[in-house]
Protein backbone atom coordinates (compact mmCIF):
# COMPACT_ATOMS: atom_id res chain seq x y z
CA UNK A 1 0.00 0.00 0.00
CA UNK A 2 1.09 3.46 -0.77
CA UNK A 3 0.43 4.67 2.88
CA UNK A 4 4.10 4.54 3.60
CA UNK A 5 5.23 6.18 1.38
CA UNK A 6 2.69 8.73 2.03
CA UNK A 7 4.01 8.58 5.80
CA UNK A 8 7.60 9.03 4.49
CA UNK A 9 6.67 12.18 2.84
CA UNK A 10 5.52 13.50 6.14
CA UNK A 11 7.86 12.88 7.68
CA UNK A 12 10.23 14.50 5.16
CA UNK A 13 8.12 17.33 5.61
CA UNK A 14 8.59 17.22 9.33
CA UNK A 15 12.06 17.26 9.55
CA UNK A 16 12.48 19.87 7.07
CA UNK A 17 9.88 21.74 9.60
CA UNK A 18 12.12 21.14 12.59
CA UNK A 19 14.79 22.88 11.40
CA UNK A 20 13.35 25.66 9.97
CA UNK A 21 11.70 26.19 13.66
CA UNK A 22 14.94 25.31 15.50
CA UNK A 23 13.22 22.45 16.72
CA UNK A 24 15.16 19.14 17.96
CA UNK A 25 12.01 16.83 18.20
CA UNK A 26 8.55 16.86 16.61
CA UNK A 27 6.00 15.59 19.23
CA UNK A 28 2.76 15.84 17.68
CA UNK A 29 1.64 15.45 14.08
CA UNK A 30 -1.86 16.45 12.65
CA UNK A 31 -3.15 15.17 9.23
CA UNK A 32 -6.35 15.80 7.82
CA UNK A 33 -7.43 12.82 5.42
CA UNK A 34 -10.70 12.74 3.40
CA UNK A 35 -12.27 9.30 2.09
CA UNK A 36 -11.66 10.53 -1.63
CA UNK A 37 -7.92 11.31 -1.00
CA UNK A 38 -7.08 7.70 -1.67
CA UNK A 39 -5.69 7.32 1.73
CA UNK A 40 -6.17 4.86 4.40
CA UNK A 41 -6.54 6.06 7.79
CA UNK A 42 -6.18 2.67 9.73
CA UNK A 43 -2.97 1.87 7.53
CA UNK A 44 -1.46 5.54 7.98
CA UNK A 45 -1.59 4.93 11.54
CA UNK A 46 0.45 1.43 11.13
CA UNK A 47 2.70 3.04 9.15
CA UNK A 48 3.70 5.84 10.79
CA UNK A 49 5.93 4.42 13.59
CA UNK A 50 7.86 2.42 10.83
CA UNK A 51 8.48 5.28 9.06
CA UNK A 52 9.13 7.36 11.74
CA UNK A 53 11.05 5.27 13.79
CA UNK A 54 15.00 6.87 14.24
CA UNK A 55 13.72 10.34 12.38
CA UNK A 56 13.01 13.51 14.48
CA UNK A 57 9.01 12.46 14.76
CA UNK A 58 10.31 9.05 16.41
CA UNK A 59 7.61 8.69 19.23
CA UNK A 60 5.41 11.21 18.00
CA UNK A 61 1.45 11.10 18.29
CA UNK A 62 0.13 10.93 14.96
CA UNK A 63 -3.14 12.73 14.94
CA UNK A 64 -5.97 11.87 12.16
CA UNK A 65 -8.73 14.08 11.22
CA UNK A 66 -10.89 12.52 8.92
CA UNK A 67 -13.70 14.01 7.18
CA UNK A 68 -16.73 13.68 5.29
CA UNK A 69 -16.75 14.15 2.03
CA UNK A 70 -19.59 16.87 0.94
CA UNK A 71 -20.47 18.40 -2.33
CA UNK A 72 -22.14 21.34 -3.94
CA UNK A 73 -24.81 21.24 -6.70
CA UNK A 74 -23.92 23.27 -9.81
CA UNK A 75 -27.65 23.26 -10.71
CA UNK A 76 -29.89 23.62 -7.47
CA UNK A 77 -26.30 24.79 -5.08
CA UNK A 78 -27.51 22.62 -2.23
CA UNK A 79 -24.53 21.32 -0.20
CA UNK A 80 -24.89 17.38 0.81
CA UNK A 81 -22.74 14.80 2.79
CA UNK A 82 -22.85 11.89 0.25
CA UNK A 83 -20.94 8.22 0.48
CA UNK A 84 -16.98 8.47 -1.48
CA UNK A 85 -19.12 7.03 -4.36
CA UNK A 86 -22.36 8.64 -5.14
CA UNK A 87 -21.49 12.62 -5.10
CA UNK A 88 -25.06 13.01 -6.14
CA UNK A 89 -27.04 16.49 -4.69
CA UNK A 90 -29.35 15.13 -2.36
CA UNK A 91 -31.84 17.94 -3.32
CA UNK A 92 -32.08 17.60 -7.30
CA UNK A 93 -30.31 14.66 -7.67
CA UNK A 94 -27.70 15.95 -10.64
CA UNK A 95 -24.05 14.36 -10.90
CA UNK A 96 -22.97 18.00 -11.88
CA UNK A 97 -21.46 18.59 -8.69
CA UNK A 98 -18.40 19.85 -7.02
CA UNK A 99 -16.62 18.48 -4.09
CA UNK A 100 -15.69 20.53 -1.22
CA UNK A 101 -14.48 18.58 1.36
CA UNK A 102 -13.42 15.02 1.71
CA UNK A 103 -11.21 14.95 -0.44
CA UNK A 104 -8.24 16.33 1.46
CA UNK A 105 -4.79 14.99 2.16
CA UNK A 106 -3.15 17.60 4.29
CA UNK A 107 -0.11 18.03 6.98
CA UNK A 108 -2.47 20.53 8.99
CA UNK A 109 0.03 21.24 12.07
CA UNK A 110 3.31 20.03 13.96
CA UNK A 111 4.01 20.33 17.97
CA UNK A 112 7.54 20.98 18.26
CA UNK A 113 9.76 20.78 21.15
CA UNK A 114 12.05 23.55 20.69
CA UNK A 115 16.35 23.84 21.18
CA UNK A 116 16.39 25.86 23.89
CA UNK A 117 20.07 26.67 23.66
CA UNK A 118 19.72 28.75 20.27
CA UNK A 119 17.35 31.67 19.72
CA UNK A 120 14.38 31.60 17.38
CA UNK A 121 14.43 32.73 14.51
CA UNK A 122 12.20 33.24 11.35
CA UNK A 123 10.00 30.12 9.83
CA UNK A 124 10.38 31.31 6.64
CA UNK B 1 5.88 24.15 1.64
CA UNK B 2 7.97 25.05 -1.33
CA UNK B 3 11.74 25.55 0.18
CA UNK B 4 12.99 26.17 -3.35
CA UNK B 5 11.37 29.30 -4.28
CA UNK B 6 8.79 29.39 -1.65
CA UNK B 7 6.05 30.03 -4.02
CA UNK B 8 3.05 28.77 -2.05
CA UNK B 9 3.50 31.13 0.49
CA UNK B 10 1.01 33.81 -0.48
CA UNK B 11 -0.42 36.65 1.48
CA UNK B 12 -3.32 34.49 2.35
CA UNK B 13 -1.58 31.90 4.14
CA UNK B 14 1.33 33.89 5.11
CA UNK B 15 0.04 35.00 8.93
CA UNK B 16 -0.11 31.11 9.36
CA UNK B 17 3.77 29.40 8.44
CA UNK B 18 5.59 32.67 9.97
CA UNK B 19 7.35 32.13 13.28
CA UNK B 20 5.18 35.24 15.23
CA UNK B 21 1.76 34.22 13.50
CA UNK B 22 0.46 31.00 14.67
CA UNK B 23 2.99 29.57 15.76
CA UNK B 24 2.51 29.79 19.55
CA UNK B 25 4.43 28.01 22.40
CA UNK B 26 2.66 25.89 25.29
CA UNK B 27 2.97 25.61 28.83
CA UNK B 28 5.95 22.69 28.66
CA UNK B 29 8.30 24.80 26.52
CA UNK B 30 6.33 22.82 22.71
CA UNK B 31 5.27 24.54 20.41
CA UNK B 32 2.60 24.29 17.79
CA UNK B 33 2.75 24.80 14.11
CA UNK B 34 -0.32 25.04 11.84
CA UNK B 35 1.55 24.00 8.39
CA UNK B 36 -1.76 23.07 5.71
CA UNK B 37 0.66 21.30 3.04
CA UNK B 38 -0.46 18.21 1.20
CA UNK B 39 1.12 15.06 2.29
CA UNK B 40 2.49 14.53 -0.90
CA UNK B 41 4.08 17.72 -1.32
CA UNK B 42 7.51 16.81 -2.59
CA UNK B 43 5.74 14.44 -5.40
CA UNK B 44 3.30 17.43 -6.35
CA UNK B 45 6.37 19.61 -6.43
CA UNK B 46 8.24 17.00 -9.12
CA UNK B 47 5.16 16.23 -10.77
CA UNK B 48 4.96 19.92 -11.39
CA UNK B 49 8.39 20.09 -12.80
CA UNK B 50 7.83 17.02 -15.14
CA UNK B 51 4.78 18.58 -16.73
CA UNK B 52 6.67 22.05 -17.35
CA UNK B 53 9.71 19.56 -19.11
CA UNK B 54 6.44 17.98 -21.17
CA UNK B 55 5.61 21.80 -22.39
CA UNK B 56 8.84 22.79 -22.68
CA UNK B 57 8.85 20.09 -25.18
CA UNK B 58 5.88 20.72 -26.62
CA UNK B 59 5.11 16.73 -25.74
CA UNK B 60 1.56 15.43 -24.35
CA UNK B 61 1.78 12.89 -21.52
CA UNK B 62 -1.19 10.54 -20.75
CA UNK B 63 -1.15 8.40 -17.77
CA UNK B 64 -2.72 5.12 -18.19
CA UNK B 65 -4.65 3.68 -15.15
CA UNK B 66 -5.80 0.36 -14.51
CA UNK B 67 -6.08 -3.15 -12.71
CA UNK B 68 -3.25 -5.81 -13.95
CA UNK B 69 -4.50 -7.79 -17.12
CA UNK B 70 -7.23 -4.70 -18.74
CA UNK B 71 -5.19 -4.59 -21.96
CA UNK B 72 -3.39 -1.18 -20.88
CA UNK B 73 -0.31 -2.63 -23.13
CA UNK B 74 -2.05 -4.21 -25.80
CA UNK B 75 -3.94 -1.16 -26.34
CA UNK B 76 -0.73 1.00 -26.72
CA UNK B 77 0.89 -1.70 -29.44
CA UNK B 78 -2.52 -1.07 -31.51
CA UNK B 79 -1.97 2.70 -30.85
CA UNK B 80 1.51 2.33 -31.97
CA UNK B 81 0.81 0.62 -34.92
CA UNK B 82 -1.89 3.14 -35.71
CA UNK B 83 -0.73 5.96 -35.35
CA UNK B 84 3.19 5.65 -35.52
CA UNK B 85 3.67 7.10 -38.45
CA UNK B 86 1.71 10.61 -37.87
CA UNK B 87 3.46 10.91 -34.15
CA UNK B 88 6.34 10.07 -32.46
CA UNK B 89 5.70 7.79 -29.49
CA UNK B 90 7.68 7.32 -26.64
CA UNK B 91 6.56 4.96 -23.59
CA UNK B 92 7.29 5.33 -19.74
CA UNK B 93 6.53 1.72 -18.26
CA UNK B 94 5.63 0.53 -14.53
CA UNK B 95 5.66 -2.96 -12.80
CA UNK B 96 7.06 -4.55 -9.81
CA UNK B 97 8.68 -6.58 -11.50
CA UNK B 98 10.15 -7.46 -15.42
CA UNK B 99 11.29 -5.81 -18.91
CA UNK B 100 8.04 -7.56 -20.62
CA UNK B 101 5.81 -4.72 -21.45
CA UNK B 102 8.90 -2.35 -22.25
CA UNK B 103 10.21 -5.27 -24.60
CA UNK B 104 6.68 -5.39 -26.24
CA UNK B 105 6.89 -1.91 -26.87
CA UNK B 106 9.87 -1.98 -27.96
CA UNK B 107 9.30 -4.71 -30.84
CA UNK B 108 6.99 -1.93 -32.37
CA UNK B 109 10.00 0.04 -32.78
CA UNK B 110 9.34 2.70 -30.21
CA UNK B 111 10.76 3.85 -27.20
CA UNK B 112 10.38 2.36 -24.22
CA UNK B 113 11.89 2.85 -20.51
CA UNK B 114 10.89 0.27 -17.79
CA UNK B 115 10.66 1.28 -14.14
CA UNK B 116 10.74 -1.56 -12.16
CA UNK B 117 9.01 -0.34 -8.58
CA UNK B 118 10.04 -3.36 -6.46
CA UNK B 119 7.12 -3.89 -3.83
CA UNK B 120 6.05 -0.52 -4.46
CA UNK B 121 2.29 -0.56 -5.74
CA UNK B 122 2.66 2.55 -8.01
CA UNK B 123 4.39 5.10 -10.21
CA UNK B 124 5.59 8.62 -8.70
CA UNK B 125 6.49 11.45 -10.01
CA UNK B 126 10.27 11.00 -9.26
CA UNK B 127 10.32 7.73 -10.51
CA UNK B 128 9.14 9.49 -13.64
CA UNK B 129 11.58 12.42 -13.13
CA UNK B 130 14.42 9.43 -13.75
CA UNK B 131 12.80 7.64 -16.53
CA UNK B 132 12.58 11.14 -18.48
CA UNK B 133 16.44 11.80 -18.17
CA UNK B 134 16.59 8.72 -20.75
CA UNK B 135 14.16 9.78 -23.32
CA UNK B 136 14.77 12.71 -25.64
CA UNK B 137 11.15 14.62 -25.45
CA UNK B 138 12.84 16.77 -28.42
CA UNK B 139 12.01 13.74 -30.78
CA UNK B 140 8.44 13.18 -29.35
CA UNK B 141 4.94 14.07 -29.75
CA UNK B 142 3.04 12.12 -27.25
CA UNK B 143 4.39 10.06 -23.66
CA UNK B 144 2.35 7.19 -22.11
CA UNK B 145 3.06 6.40 -18.67
CA UNK B 146 1.51 3.04 -18.00
CA UNK B 147 1.20 3.02 -14.61
CA UNK B 148 1.28 0.07 -12.54
CA UNK B 149 -1.45 -2.12 -12.40
CA UNK B 150 -3.49 -1.42 -9.51
CA UNK B 151 -7.29 0.65 -9.27
CA UNK B 152 -5.75 2.29 -5.93
CA UNK B 153 -2.72 3.64 -5.40
CA UNK B 154 -1.49 5.36 -8.74
CA UNK B 155 -4.86 7.89 -8.26
CA UNK B 156 -3.27 9.86 -5.48
CA UNK B 157 0.12 10.32 -6.92
CA UNK B 158 0.28 13.62 -9.80
CA UNK B 159 3.36 12.51 -12.23
CA UNK B 160 3.12 15.76 -13.88
CA UNK B 161 1.33 14.12 -17.20
CA UNK B 162 -1.62 16.01 -18.77
CA UNK B 163 -4.61 13.72 -19.24
CA UNK B 164 -5.65 10.06 -16.86
CA UNK B 165 -6.89 7.25 -19.12
CA UNK B 166 -8.34 4.56 -16.71
CA UNK B 167 -8.98 1.31 -18.15
CA UNK B 168 -11.89 -1.04 -17.40
CA UNK B 169 -11.99 -4.22 -19.45
CA UNK B 170 -15.87 -6.05 -19.54
CA UNK B 171 -14.16 -9.41 -18.06
CA UNK B 172 -14.43 -7.60 -14.95
CA UNK B 173 -17.71 -5.86 -12.94
CA UNK B 174 -19.57 -2.76 -14.56
CA UNK B 175 -19.46 -1.80 -11.06
CA UNK B 176 -15.75 -0.98 -10.52
CA UNK B 177 -16.30 2.83 -10.70
CA UNK B 178 -18.51 2.45 -7.79
CA UNK B 179 -16.38 0.29 -5.86
CA UNK B 180 -13.01 2.33 -6.75
CA UNK B 181 -14.17 6.10 -6.34
CA UNK B 182 -10.93 7.59 -6.38
CA UNK B 183 -9.32 6.11 -9.22
CA UNK B 184 -12.69 6.89 -11.25
CA UNK B 185 -13.31 10.12 -10.16
CA UNK B 186 -9.74 11.25 -11.77
CA UNK B 187 -9.86 9.67 -14.80
CA UNK B 188 -10.52 12.66 -18.21
CA UNK B 189 -11.65 9.27 -20.44
CA UNK B 190 -13.10 6.05 -19.47
CA UNK B 191 -11.52 3.13 -21.70
CA UNK B 192 -14.15 -0.09 -21.64
CA UNK B 193 -11.42 -2.05 -23.10
CA UNK B 194 -11.74 -6.14 -24.58
CA UNK B 195 -15.67 -4.96 -26.06
CA UNK B 196 -15.16 -7.92 -28.32
CA UNK B 197 -16.05 -10.40 -25.34
CA UNK B 198 -19.16 -8.06 -24.05
CA UNK B 199 -20.91 -10.52 -27.17
CA UNK B 200 -20.06 -13.46 -24.71
CA UNK B 201 -20.52 -11.81 -21.36
CA UNK B 202 -24.40 -11.06 -20.56
CA UNK B 203 -23.17 -9.63 -17.38
CA UNK B 204 -21.69 -6.39 -17.93
CA UNK B 205 -23.36 -3.46 -19.13
CA UNK B 206 -21.79 -0.80 -20.17
CA UNK B 207 -24.59 1.70 -19.63
CA UNK B 208 -24.03 1.07 -16.03
CA UNK B 209 -20.29 1.22 -16.05
CA UNK B 210 -20.70 4.75 -17.19
CA UNK B 211 -24.03 5.30 -14.76
CA UNK B 212 -21.34 4.62 -11.39
CA UNK B 213 -18.88 7.20 -13.48
CA UNK B 214 -21.37 9.73 -13.55
CA UNK B 215 -22.33 9.56 -9.88
CA UNK B 216 -19.01 10.26 -9.39
CA UNK B 217 -19.58 13.76 -11.11
CA UNK B 218 -17.19 12.83 -13.60
CA UNK B 219 -17.98 13.73 -16.99
CA UNK B 220 -15.50 12.32 -19.20
CA UNK B 221 -16.11 10.29 -22.02
CA UNK B 222 -16.80 6.29 -21.93
CA UNK B 223 -15.44 4.66 -25.38
CA UNK B 224 -16.15 1.03 -25.80
CA UNK B 225 -12.94 -0.86 -28.32
CA UNK B 226 -10.79 -3.87 -29.01
CA UNK B 227 -7.58 -3.44 -29.34
CA UNK B 228 -7.29 -6.75 -30.80
CA UNK B 229 -10.38 -5.96 -33.55
CA UNK B 230 -9.48 -2.83 -33.42
CA UNK B 231 -13.28 -1.76 -32.98
CA UNK B 232 -13.86 1.57 -31.32
CA UNK B 233 -10.16 1.99 -31.92
CA UNK B 234 -10.66 4.97 -34.43
CA UNK B 235 -12.61 7.32 -31.35
CA UNK B 236 -9.59 6.81 -29.02
CA UNK B 237 -7.29 8.25 -31.73
CA UNK B 238 -9.52 10.70 -32.62
CA UNK B 239 -9.28 11.66 -28.52
CA UNK B 240 -5.68 11.52 -28.70
CA UNK B 241 -5.16 13.61 -31.44
CA UNK B 242 -7.72 16.33 -30.28
CA UNK B 243 -5.48 16.41 -27.13
CA UNK B 244 -2.15 16.50 -29.12
CA UNK B 245 -3.77 19.91 -31.09
CA UNK B 246 -5.26 21.09 -27.71
CA UNK B 247 -1.85 20.91 -26.44
CA UNK B 248 0.07 22.62 -29.26
CA UNK B 249 -2.39 24.93 -28.44
CA UNK B 250 -1.78 25.02 -24.60
CA UNK B 251 2.22 25.69 -25.54
CA UNK B 252 1.71 28.10 -27.87
CA UNK B 253 -0.31 30.04 -25.66
CA UNK B 254 1.95 29.21 -22.57
CA UNK B 255 -0.32 27.46 -20.34
CA UNK B 256 -0.53 24.06 -18.86
CA UNK B 257 -3.51 21.41 -18.34
CA UNK B 258 -3.18 19.28 -14.75
CA UNK B 259 -5.63 16.53 -14.55
CA UNK B 260 -8.87 17.46 -13.38
CA UNK B 261 -8.70 15.81 -9.61
CA UNK B 262 -5.64 17.50 -8.86
CA UNK B 263 -6.46 21.17 -9.77
CA UNK B 264 -9.26 21.18 -7.46
CA UNK B 265 -11.84 21.69 -11.07
CA UNK B 266 -9.33 24.79 -12.51
CA UNK B 267 -7.83 22.29 -14.95
CA UNK B 268 -5.98 25.97 -16.97
CA UNK B 269 -3.70 28.23 -15.54
CA UNK B 270 -1.72 30.65 -17.79
CA UNK B 271 1.98 31.54 -16.73
CA UNK B 272 3.42 34.73 -18.20
CA UNK B 273 7.32 34.26 -16.94
CA UNK B 274 7.51 30.74 -17.98
CA UNK B 275 7.56 29.35 -14.10
CA UNK B 276 4.67 26.82 -14.87
CA UNK B 277 5.55 24.91 -11.84
CA UNK B 278 5.72 27.40 -9.24
CA UNK B 279 2.01 28.19 -10.61
CA UNK B 280 1.29 24.95 -9.74
CA UNK B 281 2.82 24.72 -6.56
CA UNK B 282 0.79 28.27 -5.61
CA UNK B 283 -2.57 26.88 -7.15
CA UNK B 284 -1.68 23.51 -4.52
CA UNK B 285 -1.35 26.54 -1.64
CA UNK B 286 -4.15 27.92 -2.86
CA UNK B 287 -6.31 24.41 -2.89
CA UNK B 288 -5.26 23.44 0.79
CA UNK B 289 -6.62 26.62 2.25
CA UNK B 290 -9.83 26.48 0.66
CA UNK B 291 -9.72 22.91 1.69
CA UNK B 292 -9.29 24.31 5.20
CA UNK B 293 -11.96 26.78 5.20
CA UNK B 294 -14.24 23.76 4.84
CA UNK B 295 -12.47 21.85 7.09
CA UNK B 296 -11.44 24.13 9.79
Amino acid sequence: MHELSICRGIINQAEALAVEHNARRVTGIKVLIGPLSGVEPALLAQAFPLASAASVADGAELQIEYSAVVVRCTACDTESEVAPNRLLCKKCGAWQTQVIRGDEMLLASLELEKNETEPDRLAV
Amino acid sequence: MCDTCGCNVTPGNEHLVRADGKLSRTDDGKAAITVLQSLVSENDHQAAHNRDHFDRHGVLSVNLMSSPGSGKTALLEATIDALGHELKIGVVEGDLETENDAERIRARGVTAIQISTGSACHLDAHMVHSALHHMNLDELDLVFIENVGNLVCPASFDLGHHHNVTLLSVTEGDDKPAKYPVMFRAADLMLLSKADLLAVLDDFDTGKAERHLRELANNAPALELSAKTGAGMDAWFGWLRHQIGEQRERVARRETRVPAVQSEGKTLHTHDHGHIHSHAATEHAHAARARHRHTG
